[in-house]
């Protein structure tokens, strides 16, 4: 059962430049849609009154394009600081369940390191991280590279949005809105194991897809998760 | 920027690196049992269906027919970045046929 167990079969993981970079290289698909998203942010910032410090700053410390978006929405002086906080939380709350899975890196990586690492994690770094991980991948530097190379895209591209018009007709027009979509579904497609996987995966997607009608944030991703994660674990243990 | 804008600013950013560190920090503090095991062992696979499914579901026809399209490509080649750009193409397809999206 536990071919993935939290020792990768008693290998060392490292944590190289060249994890680094085939991390950063993972990523180079999705940078568009990434800058894309990153320029929307800022040109619509700037619409809420946002200085470009103020952008600069939210993109540096908060780095999660879904919840900076909510912020915006509730961004109106003087500012609600608990809703903002509240609000943010809850969008982020997949990120809790996000941890534990790449814990056969984390677990044996030093706590500065893993802790960085765990910074600039985004759900694209996650994913294409636990693909690697799943092929074998010992180099947890990996997840590091992929983060921060988001991230500089990400910092870069909400700054300079603020200055750019509103592009979000030419991101529709070229798909760059499905490109982060495309992604995860190619993921997904190599990330099947066995028929093992098949009910807690259909279980997990369905209570999310029903979930997310009804729930604010993130909390349809949690729920889907624990379910779908808790019913596999059941049966295999039982 | 005003203080008040600094603050928020920085308490989202706290709050939101409490949710990516915050699961690995328990986690690696928990002394797993086989149900534990079997339990991270699942979480992976089940975080990504959660994920992805709503994604796709909300995609719309335009996205269905993509999503099919990258899939298969996947699965059939597995080339990651053929797949991207095969799911991309019958997007931009079906969309200048007009087909409904999300």
């Amino acid at each position: 059962m536990n071919d993935l167990a939290v020792r990768l079969r008693g290998t060392t993981v490292s944590f190289t430049w060249a994890g680094a970079l085939r991390g950063a290289r993972a990523m180079l698909p999705i940078v568009p849609g990434a800058v894309a998203f990153g320029l929307v942010y800022g040109f619509v910032a700037g619409e809420k009154g946002l200085s470009v410090l103020e952008i600069a700053l939210t993109s540096l410390l908060v780095f999660a394009g879904a919840s900076q978006f909510l912020a915006l929405e509730l961004w109106h002086h003087p500012l609600p600081v608990a809703g903002l906080v509240m609000g943010v939380l809850v969008v982020n709350l997949r990120h809790l369940l996000m941890g534990p899975a790449l814990l056969p890196w984390l677990a044996d990586l030093r706590p500065a390191q893993a802790y960085a690492s765990l910074y600039v994690m985004t759900d694209e770094s996650w994913g294409a991280s636990v693909a690697e991980l799943r092929r074998g991948g010992r180099d947890a530097a990996f997840l590091l590279g992929a983060g921060l190379t988001l991230y500089g895209f990400w910092v870069a591209s909400t700054v300079l949005g603020r200055a750019a018009g509103d592009l979000s007709g030419m991101i529709e027009r070229w798909g760059l809105d499905y490109l982060t979509t495309a992604f995860f579904v190619a993921l997904l497609a190599g990330f099947w194991r066995s028929r093992n996987d098949a009910l807690p995966w259909a279980v997990a997607g369905g209570v999310a897809v029903a979930a997310k009608a009804f729930l604010p944030g993130t909390w349809y991703i949690v729920l889907g998760a624990v379910a779908g994660s808790l019913l596999g674990a059941w049966r295999d243990v039982r | 920027m005003s203080w008040t804008s600094f603050l928020a600013i920085l308490a989202m950013g706290a709050v939101t690196y409490a949710t990516r560190a915050g699961g690995f920090w328990l986690a690696r503090r928990l002394e797993p049992g086989p149900f534990l095991r079997a339990w991270l062992e699942h979480l992976p696979g089940a975080v990504f269906a959660a994920l992805v499914a709503p994604m796709v579901a909300g995609a719309g026809p335009v996205g269905w027919l993509a999503a099919g399209a990258g899939f298969l490509a996947m699965r059939r080649t597995g080339q990651f970045l053929l797949a991207i750009v095969t799911g991309l193409a019958v997007y931009l397809l079906g969309q200048e046929l007009g087909l409904p999206k999300g």
